[in-house]
Order: structure tokens, then C-alpha cells, then sequence
């Protein structure tokens, strides 16, 4: 129904939208048909499901793409699970045909996803994933009880830093403590953010790994009932340490105590005091704040003058186990919250990247982990802002890719140059590696 | 490895580590009865490391655990056999447990906790000796490297200070090994090394953790093929010599078999209700109020009943007056002379020749399927959840326990039911679990007798 004018003003009023700054925001099916007519980056997505695989060299697999599992869910939630497709175009086709409002992205099987009935579930002859980029999953939701901005699905710039935070936590230590190299960010659309790690080394965890992995992250003894309970030991572990000196102290400090306020009322503050086993000193503290007693310097912020009460108080109480306690007050207002469930097992599902959120029209862009504390998930190019830009720009020619000129241009570009070229020289290496010891070792056994 | 009838055996490979790994079939020779009973004693170990295991012991209880099983069955008395006599049973015992998914998963489970706690017993020279044999992807890290990580070592180290009882912390460890983060997932998960760059830093205690995943790996890999030669070439090519004993190995009940009371042990029909009450289990138990209430059991009570009471010490004749003064009351005495009064005498060996006459193991009463009519089985598997509580009430089990029993219940672990039963009654605990009705009794006696020699 809607079309791209060629610099028409008028035209059929009823049938067409005409002037760009017409195109009412938020989603609809037309418009993604039209996303996925024009902007979708098909060539990207299969080059890196690829892995180097669809090239000329004979160390490629050339089935390796037809075994990944891809799943669409169409409008009215109708969800199509196991879908495979053996080439770049069967991909472009299915996606423009069945206009899914949810591309998810599956493991990689020993067979095609469609043939799958025709294998044993143990034994020799088994369908199952050989293969999957480890991934982790952050959601603002599971962040509720420490964000006062928002709840639920809404996400502001006042509580975006958590998911600064938790990038800039688990991005360090995937390359410092696993020695992963090939890791793309996505932002998830609405609340939260995706990590896919792609090294081969990654992709070939076993489950047990990738919960190693997760638990490795994990620092909440809590269930979701109780408010998180972080109990740290006397001496931290050197990954705890490097992400409180480098990044959870100074966030906690500079960005989100004073934006969050949390010690400026009374419910806030006692959620902090009821952190502190010492009832002494939260007693001390509480009398202090509920006088709302003022220094005379009344410029600085009151959530950082408390904060600083609070820290003197504890450092110099003479219960060693009390000096703790700032750290883990830290650590439970601002480290990363992962779905461990989602880490653990290679046939979780994760939305692609450049999918377009239902609930919000914007695409789920990559982030830059380096720049990570610039990203605006509000200022995200959306399904309406695009083809606004769509209908203003010129005509683009047939061997151009739609993208180009418009604001999904930067994202596509940065995820060639940052993720995808990086990833591809190492595939190409690694399969002509493996191929060359192959063949040695053929010869090898051929030798008498 | 050869099985041969009863000739001697060959030299023993040299270079044998003390804790082996079994990763190639032993050239040696076996005799036929060693391939029964060296398997036979190694089950022992690996039912008793079941045992504790399902009742949720400690790591360090584990230990001692294993040890003790270990000395008390794997010995040898030719002393230089006792390693031929580790490997044989375990090679044996693969073709017993490779044969269901069921069995290799047991039998893998049992065989790693086994080695994991016999690894950490070893000198630290013989663990780095098994190491090296298992190629392991590790390297010492040099003492260069050492320096530059040597602080952050030793914050892991104290950060690890809070876990268990087993944990070396205070020791300072100077040997590290730099392995791939994939081989330790353990470690990596409680955060009990330093990481970096991908590889994990591993310390020498921990090398366990290391060491286990490869034999688990091994082992797992080697049931597979074990299982496959076995249905292809071995269980019909061995059918009259081997295939029935290791068919019969992997059901089968392996503690006393009480056939033969021991001599001081008697029970006497004077004090059998007496007895019955407090030191019956809940299945015989059962089985003696029913036939004091109706005077008469089926066939299956009978025999439960009647071969329990002959492990326990009643003399045939008490048994035959037993048995006649409560059936005649319903049968009458001359009935009971000519149709029942055979059958007990045959139990106690003194007619013709009975292949079975020893009494029946709680595995065997679990399996039984009383019908209408029947008393016999085991009350834990048959009775209703009522009536279970209400017998169990009877015999004086607390409401606390009762619901561990119930919950034991419910996971179909009678035997464990039971054991929580006695322990609650006795107010002892019954480390080695009930495995059969005969164990229950003597061990009560032994539990009261003790009372009341304390009391005199």
C-alpha cells in the first residue's frame, strides 16, 4: 500500500502517504514489508551465518548454512520454528514473503532443521546442535527493584547506564579473562541488550561450558522474590575487583546514585540501609537522614553527601565484615543481571540483529562496547524514521543497497567494519588451518 | 584379557600406576570363580558409594567412605595381585553395566566418584603421574609468567577461603598449571580460578577436578564401545560361560545371605511376639500380626515369612510348632501336617533338594507382586499412604521422620524408607541402609541388647 514517490507532491490522496513527515510513528505490517523490501541487510546476515563457509575454498562446508536454525513469528503470534534455508536468496525470499514481525536465530544441527524428523534422538544418527555462538541476554526488567525512573517495559536515559554498565563488565572480561575476540552487541529494541560471542572456540562450548561461563558472571544468590542478595567474601576475585575499580564504583558514584536518587527519601534510603547488617550503624544513619539535617553546603547533591556518610561510617567501624558491605551495595545497584537460562543451553533462540521491535518500531542496532556510554536506545533509528528517509532520498540504483543514505547506513557499516570483517579473515584462516591438517594427517596414515 | 578355568595366571604389566585408569583391557589371565568374585567385591565398593551418596554425604565423609569400602573388599592375600584384582573387576563390571543406557549411567557415575576420591588420596607425585599419562592440555607455568600473575594467584586463593572443609586455603600453592578454561567448567564456575586470555590457572589441588572430567570422558566413551562389541560379538559367542554370570551380576543382592544364623542367634517362640514388635521389619512385621489375626498366609507369605524366621535363628521344630499352632486353627492340625508341614522342612534343608532356600533380600521382596489375598512384598512399594502412616505410626516412627519416609516413598527409595524407619525407632542411625529384612532384625537386637546391657 505504500508506495515511494518520486519527487510527486500529489498523486492518488487516498491510496498513497505522500509528504514524508506524514508517516505516523510505531509499527505496522506495511511498513515492515517495506523494511524488509528495502533495508534489511540479507547480504550481512548470511555472510556471517556463514562463517566463511559459502567461499570457493574446498576446506568450505557447504551445507553449514542450511543446518542453522532460524525461526519467524508472523503476525498473530503464529511462530514457525526449524526453518532453513541453503542459500543467501532462499533467505531473502522466505523473509520477504512471510514478513515475520521476529527473526530468531537458533544453533547450528548435525542436519537441516527440515529433515530433522527423519533422525534418531540418540545414538548415532541424531539431530542436534553442533554449534552455537554463546550468547547472554540483559533485560531492564530484571533491574526493577533499583530503578525508580521507570518499570516494566519503558527504558529512559536515567537507567540506560545499567546497560552500559553490564556491557562494559562482561565485554572486558569475554576478551581479558576468555580470550574472545569476535563479539557483537545488538541492542534488543526495547529494554535491554544482546551479546553473541562468535569465536570458533565460542561457538563449540558444550552446555556445561556455557554455564560455567554464566555462573562465572553470576553474583546474585537471590531468587526473584527476595530483593537480589549479593554476599561477597572478604577478599574479592580479581574479575570482581577490575569491575568495581573500573567500572561499577565510579557508575554507582557519579551516574546513579544522584540521577536515580537513592538516598534522598525515606523508602529509597531504607532500601539501602536494610543492606547494612549492622543495625548500629544503619540506626546511626537513619537518624541523621530522617532529621533531613543539611550541611550548609547545599550544592552539592544530597544523595552523594549521604553516600559519603554512609561509606566514613562503615569504613571505620571496627567489624571488618562491615567494609564489605559498600561493595556489595554497589554491586547490587549496578552488576550486570544475565538470564543464565539463555547462556546455558546451545537451542536457546535470540533475536537477530536489524529485526525491528513490535512493540516500539525501532531496530535492533549493534552497539560499539568501546563507545558504549553514547548510546541513546531513544534516538535509535525507527521503522517510520527510516522510511521517512526512504521517501526523501532519491532514487538509489539496483546495485546499491537500499540502506544507503539513511540512518541504518552507519549501524550496517559499523558491523561490516568492527564485527563482520574481523570474524571472516579469522573463519577464512581457521578452515584453510583445519583443512591443511587434514590433509597432513591423511597423508600421514597413507605413509607405510 | 583371557578367562580361563581355574589355572594360574600370568605376570601382572609392569609400570602399573596405583590407581589405574583402565584404559586398555589387561593382557592377563583370569580364572573363571575370580572373574566372578573379584566383580562381585568391586560391587560392593560401588553400592555402598551409591548408597551414600543418595543419602547426601559430605565430601569429606565421602572420603573416609571410600576408603574404608575399599580396604574392606578390594584386597587381595597375594599382595602383589591386589592391582590385577582392581583392574580385572572393573574390566568385568563394564560388560555388566555397558548394556542399557540406564546401567552405563550408573555405573559411570559410581566408577568417577570412585576414582575422584581415590585421586585425592594420592601423593602429589603420583597424581602428576597420572596426569602425564592422561596427556593432559596442561603446562606448567613458568616462573617468569609466575611473577606477573603471582598477586592475583593469591587473591583467588583467599577468595576461595570460605568454601568447605576440603579446600586447601592457606596453603600456598606454588604449582599452577595453565589449562584451556573448557576443561575445568567447575572451577571456572565457582569462580575458583584466575582466568586470562582464555586459559585458567590451575592449582595443584585442584588438578582433581581436572583429572575426574578426562576419566569421566574416557570411561563414558569406552561403556559405548564396550556395549557394541558386547551385542555384537561377546553375550553370544560367551553364552554358556560368561554371559550368565554377567547377566546375573547387575541384579544381583550382595551382602550375607543369611542362610546359615550364626550359632549364637536363636529366637525363641516364647518371646517371638515380643521380638516381632520391636525388631521386626515393617514387611515381616506385617506379615506375622496378619497371620496371628487370620491363622493362615498364601504361599508368598509363607515363604517370606518362613525363611525370614529361619535367618533369624527359630529352630526347625519351633518352627513347625509355630506354624501348626496358628494354621490349625483354621486348617486344623492334620491338614497342616499333611500339606503345609513339608514345605517347611524343605526350607530348612531336610527334604530333597531346593535350589533357593535362603531368605529373600529387600531387592527381591521389592520385586515380588503380592496379588489379592497376598501379605507379602514390601509395605513401603504396596502399601496405601494411609495405611503406610498408620503402620508406621503403630511402630512408633516420629511425624517428623514420617514425612522423610513418605518423601523417600514417593522417589521409590523403600530401602531408605525403611532405614529412616529403623533409625527413628531405634534412635541410632544405620549408616550401611537396610538391604535385607534379616539385617534389620539382627541389628535391632544388637541396638536393644546394647541397651540393656548399659541399663544392668
Amino acid at each position: 500500500m505504500m508506495t515511494r514517490l518520486e519527487g510527486e507532491a500529489g498523486g492518488d490522496d487516498d491510496m498513497a502517504i505522500d509528504a514524508a513527515d506524514d508517516v505516523p510513528e510505531g509499527f505496522n505490517p506495511n511498513y515492515l514489508k517495506l523494511y524488509y523490501g528495502k533495508l534489511f541487510p540479507y547480504p550481512e546476515i548470511f555472510k556471517w551465518m556463514s562463517y566463511g563457509n559459502d567461499g570457493k575454498h574446498p576446506g568450505c562446508d557447504h551445507t553449514y548454512f542450511g543446518r542453522r536454525e532460524f525461526s519467524f513469528t508472523l503476525e498473530n503470534d503464529i511462530y514457525l520454528r526449524f526453518q532453513s534455508f541453503n542459500s543467501s536468496s532462499e533467505l531473502e525470499s522466505s523473509i520477504k514473503e512471510k514478513c515475520p514481525f521476529k527473526i530468531d536465530i537458533g544453533p547450528v544441527y548435525t542436519v537441516d532443521p527440515a529433515k530433522r524428523h527423519a533422525y534418531a534422538k540418540s545414538g548415532d544418527n541424531v539431530f542436534s546442535p553442533v554449534e552455537r555462538e554463546l550468547i547472554f541476554d540483559i533485560d531492564m526488567t530484571d533491574y526493577d527493584d533499583i530503578r525508580y525512573c521507570c518499570s516494566g517495559a519503558d527504558v529512559c536515559l536515567d537507567c540506560w547506564p545499567l546497560m552500559t554498565i553490564a556491557i562494559k563488565v562482561i565485554d572486558t572480561s569475554l576478551r581479558d579473562d576468555f580470550g574472545f575476540n569476535h563479539i557483537l552487541w545488538a541492542y534488543s529494541g526495547r529494554r535491554g541488550v544482546h551479546c553473541w560471542v562468535c569465536d570458533l572456540r565460542a561457538r563449540r562450548l558444550t552446555n556445561e561450558q556455557r554455564g560455567a561461563i554464566a555462573d562465572y558472571f553470576r553474583v546474585y544468590k537471590g531468587n526473584e522474590n527476595n530483593r537480589k542478595k549479593v554476599s561477597l567474601g572478604q577478599v574479592l576475585h580479581p574479575f570482581l575487583v577490575r569491575s568495581y575499580n573500573e567500572v561499577l564504583e565510579t557508575f554507582f558514584e557519579e551516574r546513579l546514585l544522584p540521577v536515580q536518587k537513592l538516598l534522598e527519601t525515606e523508602e529509597r534510603f531504607e532500601n539501602v540501609l536494610q543492606m547494612i547488617p549492622d543495625e548500629s550503624v544503619a540506626s546511626d544513619l537513619r537518624g541523621r537522614w530522617q532529621d533531613h539535617k543539611r550541611s550548609s553546603n547545599v550544592k552539592e547533591d544530597i544523595n552523594i553527601v549521604r553516600w559519603q556518610q554512609l561509606k566514613h561510617l562503615l569504613k571505620s567501624g571496627k567489624h571488618k565484615g562491615l567494609r564489605r558491605c559498600i561493595e556489595e551495595i554497589v554491586f547490587s545497584h549496578t552488576y550486570p543481571r544475565i538470564d543464565i537460562e539463555v547462556s546455558k543451553h546451545m537451542n536457546h533462540l535470540l533475536k537477530a540483529p536489524f529485526c525491528v521491535h513490535p512493540k516500539t518500531g525501532r531496530v535492533c542496532v549493534p552497539i560499539d562496547p568501546d563507545h558504549c556510554e553514547e548510546f541513546d536506545p531513544t534516538a535509535v533509528p525507527t521503522l517510520s524514521s527510516l522510511l521517512r528517509e526512504l521517501n526523501m532520498g532519491g532514487s538509489v540504483a539496483d546495485n546499491e543497497n537500499g540502506w544507503e543514505g539513511t540512518s541504518l547506513s552507519k549501524s550496517i557499516r559499523f558491523f561490516r567494519s568492527s564485527f563482520l570483517q574481523p570474524l571472516l579473515k579469522a573463519c577464512k584462516e581457521e578452515i584453510e588451518a583445519s583443512y591443511n591438517t587434514k590433509l597432513q594427517q591423511s597423508k600421514n596414515s597413507l605413509s607405510w | 584379557m583371557e578367562v580361563v578355568p581355574t589355572q594360574r595366571k600370568s605376570a601382572v604389566p609392569d609400570a602399573t600406576p596405583a590407581l589405574p585408569l583402565y584404559r586398555f583391557a589387561p593382557q592377563l589371565e583370569v580364572r573363571l570363580e575370580d572373574f566372578e568374585l573379584f566383580a562381585i567385591d568391586r560391587l560392593r565398593v560401588l553400592k555402598g558409594i551409591s548408597d551414600a551418596l543418595s543419602r547426601g554425604k559430605r565430601p569429606d565423609e565421602m572420603e573416609n567412605l571410600v576408603l574404608g569400602l575399599w580396604k574392606a573388599n578390594m584386597r587381595h592375600q597375594d599382595s602383589s595381585r591386589v592391582v590385577e584384582k582392581d583392574i580385572i573387576s572393573h574390566f568385568v563390571l563394564r560388560l555388566v553395566y555397558c548394556r542399557t543406557e540406564d546401567l552405563r549411567k550408573w555405573f559411570l557415575s559410581m566408577e568417577t566418584t570412585l576414582f575422584r576420591y581415590r585421586f585425592r588420596l594420592l601423593s602429589a607425585s603420583a597424581q602428576r603421574l597420572i596426569m602425564g599419562e592422561l596427556d593432559l592440555p596442561y603446562n606448567a607455568v613458568s616462573s617468569g609468567e609466575f611473577e606477573n600473575v603471582k598477586d592475583k594467584l593469591n587473591q583467588v586463593a583467599r577468595s576461595s577461603v570460605s568454601s568447605g572443609p576440603s579446600s586447601h586455603a592457606g596453603k600456598a600453592d606454588t604449582l599452577f598449571f595453565k589449562v584451556p578454561f573448557e576443561e575445568v567448567p567447575e572451577l571456572v564456575a565457582g569462580r575458583k580460578v584466575f582466568i586470562q586470555k582464555g586459559f585458567a590457572y590451575v592449582a595443584m589441588h585442584q588438578v582433581v577436578s581436572v583429572v575426574v572430567t578426562q576419566f569421566r570422558s574416557l570411561l563414558s566413551k569406552a561403556l559405548v564401545l564396550t556395549n557394541r562389541k558386547w551385542t555384537s560379538i561377546i553375550r553370544e559367542q560367551e553364552k554358556d560361560r560368561l554371559t550368565p554370570i554377567v547377566e546375573a551380576l547387575s541384579s544381583s543382592y550382595i551382602g550375607p545371605d543369611y542362610s546359615q544364623p550364626e550359632q549364637y542367634s536363636e529366637m525363641s517362640l516364647r518371646e517371638i511376639d515380643k521380638v516381632a514388635a520391636s525388631s521386626f521389619p515393617l514387611c515381616m512385621r506385617h506379615l506375622f500380626e496378619k497371620l496371628r489375626e487370620d491363622h493362615h498366609l498364601k504361599h508368598g507369605g509363607r515363604m517370606q515369612l518362613g525363611l525370614f524366621l529361619k535367618g533369624a535363628g527359630l529352630k526347625l521344630d519351633d518352627a513347625l510348632a509355630f506354624w501348626k499352632a496358628e494354621f490349625s486353627r483354621k486348617v486344623g492340625a492334620e491338614r497342616f501336617d499333611k500339606e503345609y508341614a513339608y514345605s517347611i522342612r524343605h526350607n530348612y534343608g531336610k527334604e530333597g533338594k531346593r535350589t533357593d532356600y535362603t531368605p529373600y533380600s529387600c531387592q527381591r521382596i521389592i520385586l515380588s507382586t503380592p496379588g489379592v489375598g497376598d501379605h507379602h512384598g514390601c509395605p513401603y512399594r504396596y502399601f496405601s499412604d494411609e495405611n503406610l502412616r498408620a503402620a508406621l505410626g503403630k511402630m512408633g516412627v516420629g511425624s517428623q521422620i514420617m514425612e522423610d519416609v513418605m518423601d523417600k516413598v514417593r522417589n521409590r527409595h523403600y530401602q531408605l524408607a525403611c532405614t529412616l524407619t529403623f533409625e527413628s525407632i531405634h534412635g541410632s542411625s544405620c549408616d550401611a541402609g537396610i538391604n535385607h529384612p534379616n539385617q534389620y532384625f539382627k541389628d535391632s537386637e544388637k541396638i536393644l541388647q546394647a541397651k540393656n546391657d548399659s541399663k544392668a
